[in-house]
């Protein structure tokens, strides 16, 4: 690195720092302005936490369990620590302190294996070295004495009675409450009476529905950068999806006071979910605090699939009932989640899954259950859509059938059942914001359809890249039939069942070179999705003031939250809105000392900021913003909440657990070229109701890439795991498919924006509902074209050809 | 080994570098160019999508010691680039491009560097193609060097040039009207 | 490591000659995956980039073989030799994505010996020979001789490969390709087919469903005496339903398939057989047209 050009010394190169924003127009709320980082991603100098780079750096490397189950006898590090240029090698007995393993909600998972590895790809030594080929290299030179043991990798080998267990002795909150042991989380959902219900039904469908384990495969592999302080502690620059949570878990394991773990958001290259569990936070860290030197680690695409939780496959069981005139009776379902070996988000993915089951649809009786398992499997935690997703795909699979048992179409069946504002949950909650299901499942059915042939339509060659297998040129047009088919679904927005779900604000208001200027300090993680665009954008609504700098994320300021959930703009949003409006209180208390003589309505009218002046409600200017403010700074940090929530019953899943719903409904226009087993889909429509598009443009963006993924989830995306061995089969960017931009169509997009009064400026979460409807419609439509029942995703040739 | 090669324009050496290093870690690592991303280092991505003597390739696939002597644009110096080809000449010999070419970025204050960039970045910003921005550089290569190639391209020839170009947040539609946009602008200042 | 970077032919057969283990990289393909995910680490990679003529392509003097250096890009051969060699035009755009098609070549192809190289179908059923070259000497291997097994070829520790020597297509040629995606993808199988109406016969290529990449000799023998028999080549009737049927389930007959992660071997088989039956199709009416196929059907 002797030519590596020079840097500041003193901090890491390329870390954050404040984005300015200003505006000519008012770029409030409710209008596309544009992010505030742009510039910095197009030319380049944006700073990724993979971009970090520091005078005297050290590579860390992770060396990684082979085995998906086993014990691990000895570990000999001796060769790897004396190849030139190693300067630490780690393993479970050089962690510093008594606590020794860290997680989300249980704290199951060693920060390196201890005796025992539990899932292929573990993590179970460390090291650091001058080059990551250096590191590598002497990583290959640990040797880890394993035995190989059994694995369990599905409910019957993990629930039998001579199962291994993956956490035997078991002390965490649910374990008192579970059947088995290998199981994380139960919840049971009972209302109404199903036995009843069946009796009327005049017809019932019964379905097993599987869903395959699928990958956030975000394009910025985990990585960060540790700089050890001279106080002790260690300085980490980060992507992750919530910076106080992964200081939560940190900080004990490093035998640190959190003070002296401080940590800054590093650019974060998407997320999805993946980012919500810790990766190599605390192996950098404690590379950095034993050599005292910064280290950097960046997880290959590879180590990637190692490296984070996944979606939780899921098998599910469901029986629908209905009336002949097309009412539903009754709903039952049994949904089985694979945890893999450590807890992560698990229950809450099971708390997910169990009170979304029913779909956004009026069920009085119902019979839900879930589980969450423990395997040998890769752990599996958040992504985008967090059990929801599961059950969207089988529940709308049942209504296809159910629609078609009666003879009905599908779309009008969906409308008889849909919910609306004051619908009942299965838990019991009272849905009470707008739930315009009927009208967008009408809105999606009325777009357009896109022209038939298109690839004739060129003239007289046939145009292969508008036909299924694009230029493999598979098919001239033979074998190819159009299907159409429809889905909605309802997500719940932020956090739930009685978690206290809150953030944090920081916000400045100051005159600079004669211009207010509002600065806002969260830490709020910007993963992709914009936040920070919005938050100057209520920083103006707000303030009235058209420069908002935007501080960087670190934990000098309280939490934020989750970049999870489609939480953070109602609840950061809310926040920073909430502070700002303590910023105007103060400025106006300010104003009023000042000038509040001069004019009566500094003590009578309502007044607003607005254009950097103080404006009465009629508009009458009182005072510039500048003159108010002078050479004061107003300076306030807030906590905000949004209403709580309650855990749900353990027995009956009854309790207000949630604090807003979403929905989105698709339509998907596909071609199936049935012969081969091949699919294009033509088009993927969609229509949310957003409450309030604080950003339409990003708005558009999220709904747009949400439901690709889900196109992906229906037709290629699935980490393959040995049943047998319980290895990872797939973990590279060659087998792990994710659509490309010939694989994704037009996606038109219909927004609704029906207030939700109890959300700040009646919003709703966008960004998880669209993963939701997108695979259902697009199996929906395969269906349709094929007659094929396809009870699985990803829908793979072999399904669509028998082989 | 040492390596000497034209980035964006100027020569650059890198010292000790290890054989089997690829060029884009010698860019990212060694330069200081870390705009060419490390998405997945087996050309499945296209992340770290450069020009190498003209060509778009993964910058990841190409080993360090296979650019000595040969000529390498990255997205850092695509603005540059974009420049002097408006200027007509896109070999890097005819200093600075003219104004007239840019008439496009007259969207004020909403970025840090405002007018410094080529059409093709001012129009990712502008059409909402960049979430997380990952993907982000690389797409703005590859892109770019379509429209060098084909002004007017119709869509599916921009859904085949982007092809080995992964993105994850936004479901390439905004990408899509991005680089329309970039055709429009660059057709009527022209 | 070491980093070889011979300027000219003679002094990469001599480096090779030198160092047999020495792992030739040209587009960087394959090997630099390797190299990224720790997989290989040869102790000599020995760069061909700076070999021009491999970049090169002629015709050779009777017109009948396309001389292909083994860097040329498959992005060229797109381009430049769709008329030519339009099964291989049509396979290069398969390749991978641009980027990928800019450095890859059909000697990359070769070299790594994958049964799932987008190229070998097209080559066996256009018919060629690799001209493999070491200090020792030159040796022209007919291509059906040169897949060895599983990722090996017949190349000798000290030999590279100079040029591949295609016929140049005498009728209409085509190439299918099954993947699970619709552009980046590795085959899941694939089928080339060309016909020979200088010869009357037609040859075929199979890739990702056997060990090797392989013709399907039992099913072009069919073909070839059904055509034959039926005055199909003069006439240029249609070919009935039942020959292509034949012809497609012989296709399938000659996989070899295994199951893995991107496909089941029972669908590799199906759709081997599907593809036979389609392309026969296409380039038989081609024929049927007159044309000698500029690869209908193909894009802008």
């Amino acid at each position: 690195m002797d030519h590596a050009p020079t840097r500041a010394m003193s901090a890491p190169a390329g870390t954050p720092v404040g984005l300015s924003q200003g505006s000519h127009t008012r770029g409030g709320v409710g209008e596309s302005t544009l992010r505030p980082d742009g510039t910095l991603k197009v030319t380049g100098e944006f700073a990724y936490a993979s971009d970090l780079w520091h005078e005297d750096m050290l590579w860390g490397c992770t060396l990684r369990s082979p085995h998906a189950h086993a014990e691990i006898r000895s570990i000999d590090v001796s060769e790897a620590l004396a190849q030139p240029g190693v300067h630490a090698v780690l393993t479970y007995d050089d962690l510093p302190c008594e606590v020794r393993h860290y997680g989300l909600e249980i704290q199951d998972t060693p920060a390196l294996a201890q005796g025992r590895v539990r899932y292929h790809g573990e993590p179970v030594a460390l090291v650091a070295a001058d080059h990551p080929e250096t590191a590598r290299r002497a990583a290959a030179k640990i040797r880890v004495d394993y035995a190989e043991l059994p694995v369990v990798t599905d409910e019957a080998s993990a629930t039998a009675e001579d199962a291994p267990l993956l956490h035997p002795g078991r002390e965490d909150h649910h374990a008192g409450h579970v059947p088995h042991p290998n199981i994380v989380h139960r919840q049971p959902i009972i209302r109404g009476d199903v036995a009843a219900a069946r009796e009327r039904a005049d017809v019932i469908v019964t379905g097993e529905y599987e869903v395959g384990m699928q990958d956030q495969a975000f394009l910025g592999p985990e990585s960060g950068l540790a700089v050890p302080a001279e106080d002790g502690g260690v300085d980490l620059y980060i992507a992750t999806q919530w910076l106080h949570s992964d200081l939560r878990q940190i900080a004990p394991v490093l035998g640190l006071p959190e003070e002296k773990v401080r940590m800054t958001l590093s650019g974060v290259g998407g997320a999805f979910g993946g980012r919500e569990d810790l990766s190599m936070q605390i192996h950098a860290c404690l590379l950095a605090l034993r050599t005292g030197r910064p280290v950097k680690m960046v997880y290959n695409r590879f180590e990637s699939f190692f490296g984070h939780v996944h979606r939780h496959p899921a098998k599910l069981h469901y029986e629908h009932g209905a009336t002949r005139d097309g009412k539903i009776t009754h709903m039952a379902c049994r949904i089985v989640l694979d945890g893999g070996a450590y807890a992560s988000s698990s229950p809450a993915v099971v708390g997910n899954a169990s009170s979304l089951s029913a779909g956004p649809y009026v069920i009085d009786n119902v019979d839900i259950e879930a589980i969450a398992l423990y395997t040998n499997n890769p752990p599996c935690g958040a992504m985008r859509g967090f059990g929801a997703v599961q059950a969207c795909f089988a529940y709308e699979a049942q209504m296809d059938r159910l629609a078609a048992e009666l003879d009905m179409d599908p779309v009008e069946f969906r409308q008889l059942n849909a919910m609306s504002q004051g619908a009942v949950m299965p838990t019991g909650q009272e849905v009470d914001a707008p739930a315009p299901v009927a009208e967008l499942l009408r809105r999606v059915k009325a777009m357009p359809m896109p022209p038939e042939k298109q690839w004739e339509a060129a003239g007289e060659a046939v145009d292969v890249r508008e036909l299924p297998g694009g230029l493999s040129n598979t098919t001239h047009g033979e074998g190819v039939v159009r299907g159409v088919g429809y889905a909605v679904g309802i997500k719940n927005v932020g956090f739930s069942e009685g978690f206290d779900d809150y953030s944090t604000a920081r916000v400045r208001l100051e005159v600079v070179g004669g211009e207010p200027v509002a600065v806002v300090h969260t830490a709020m993680a910007e993963v992709g999705q914009g936040g920070i665009t919005v938050h100057a954008q209520i920083a103006r609504t707000e303030l009235g003031v058209a420069r908002v700098i935007i501080d960087p994320a670190d934990t000098r300021v309280g939490s934020a939250g989750s970049t999870s959930a489609s939480r953070q703009t109602y609840v950061t949003g809310g926040a920073v809105k909430h502070t700002c409006e303590a910023v105007r209180e103060k400025v106006l208390e300010l104003g009023r000392a000042r000038f509040g003589t001069y004019h009566p309505a500094w003590a009578t009218a309502e007044l607003l900021l607005e254009g950097g002046k103080v404006v009465t409600d009629g508009g009458e200017v009182l005072a510039d913003l500048a003159e108010v403010l002078q050479d004061e700074a107003v300076d306030i940090e807030r906590e905000w909440r949004h209403r709580p929530t309650v855990a749900f019953d353990r027995h009956t899943g009854q309790g207000d657990g949630h604090v807003q719903y979403s929905f989105a409904a698709h339509r998907a226009v596909v071609e199936v070229d049935t012969e081969l087993g091949m699919v294009k889909v033509i088009e993927l429509a969609c229509a949310q109701d957003v409450g309030k598009a604080v950003n339409p443009l990003s708005v558009a963006g999220q709904i747009q890439g949400g439901t690709t993924q889900g196109l992906g989830l229906a037709l290629m995306e699935e980490i393959v795991v040995d049943p047998e061995t319980a290895k990872v089969r797939n973990p590279s960017f060659t087998d792990y498919l994710i659509p490309t931009i010939l694989d994704t169509p037009s996606i038109p997009v219909d927004v609704l924006e029906l207030a939700d009064e109890h959300a700040p400026y009646g919003l709703r979460g966008v960004g998880e509902a669209p993963t939701l409807s997108s695979t259902p419609a697009v199996v929906a439509a395969i269906r349709q074209a094929t007659g094929l029942a396809l009870n699985r995703v990803p829908v793979r040739p072999e399904h669509l050809t028998g082989t | 080994m040492r390596v000497t090669f034209t980035v964006n324009g100027r020569e650059q050496s890198a010292d000790d570098v290890w054989e089997g290093e690829s060029l884009l870690y010698v860019l990212r690592e060694r330069l200081g160019l870390p705009g060419s991303k490390n998405a997945c280092e087996q050309g499945e991505c296209g992340s770290c999508t450069v020009r190498l003597d003209g060509l778009p390739v993964c910058a990841c696939l190409v080993a360090a010691g296979q650019v000595e002597g040969r000529e390498v644009v990255t997205v850092e110096g695509l603005a540059e680039h974009a420049r002097e080809r408006a200027a007509g000449c896109a070999t890097g010999a005819c200093g600075t491009g003219l104004d007239e070419a840019r008439k496009w970025a007259a969207r004020p204050s909403d970025g840090a560097a405002g007018g410094d960039l080529a059409p093709i970045q001012q129009a990712f910003i502008d059409a909402g193609a960049v979430q997380c921005g990952f993907c982000t550089p690389g797409l703005l290569v590859a892109a770019d060097e379509l429209l060098e190639r084909n002004p007017e391209p119709s869509d599916a020839d921009i859904r085949e040039a982007l092809s080995g170009n992964l993105c994850r947040c936004t479901g390439y539609e905004k990408i899509l009207d991005a680089v329309r946009l970039a055709a429009a602008r660059t057709g009527e200042a022209v | 490591m070491d980093f070889l970077r011979p300027a000219s032919w003679e002094e990469a057969l001599a480096a090779k000659a030198e160092h047999p283990t020495a792992v030739p990289i040209a587009g960087g393909t394959d090997v630099m995956v390797e190299i990224n995910f720790d997989h290989r680490r040869p102790e000599y990679l020995l760069d061909l980039n700076r070999i021009g003529e491999l970049s090169e392509w002629e015709v050779g003097a009777d017109g009948g073989t396309v001389r292909l250096g083994a860097s040329v890009s498959y992005t060229r051969i797109m381009e430049q030799l769709r008329d030519r060699l339009p099964g291989l035009a049509l396979a290069a755009h398969t390749v991978g994505s641009p980027q990928i098609r800019n450095r890859g070549s059909v000697g990359g192809n070769l070299g790594a010996a994958s049964p799932a190289g987008d190229a070998h179908p097209a080559l066996l059923s256009a018919g060629a020979e690799v001209e493999v070259e070491s200090v020792r000497g030159t040796r022209l291997i007919p291509v059906e001789e040169f897949y060895t097994g599983v990722k090996r070829n017949a190349l000798q520790p000290d030999e590279l490969i100079r040029r591949v020597h295609i016929k140049t297509a005498d009728g209409p040629q085509q190439f299918s390709k099954v993947g699970t995606r619709n552009a980046m993808v590795i085959a899941v199988c694939a089928f080339g087919l060309a016909l020979h109406p200088r010869t009357r016969t037609v040859k075929t290529g199979i890739g990702s469903a056997a060990p090797t990449p392989v013709r399907a000799a039992v099913a072009e023998d069919f073909l070839n005496a059904a055509l034959d028999e039926g005055g199909f080549w003069d006439s240029g009737k249609r070919i009935t339903p039942s020959i292509a049927q034949k012809f497609a389930e012989l296709c399938s007959a000659a996989c070899n398939p295994i199951d893995d992660v991107r496909g089941s071997a029972k669908y590799r088989r199906h759709a081997v057989g599907i593809m036979a039956r389609r392309t026969l199709g296409w380039a038989w009416e081609s024929y049927r047209d007159g044309g000698t196929s500029k690869g209908e059907a193909q894009c802008a």
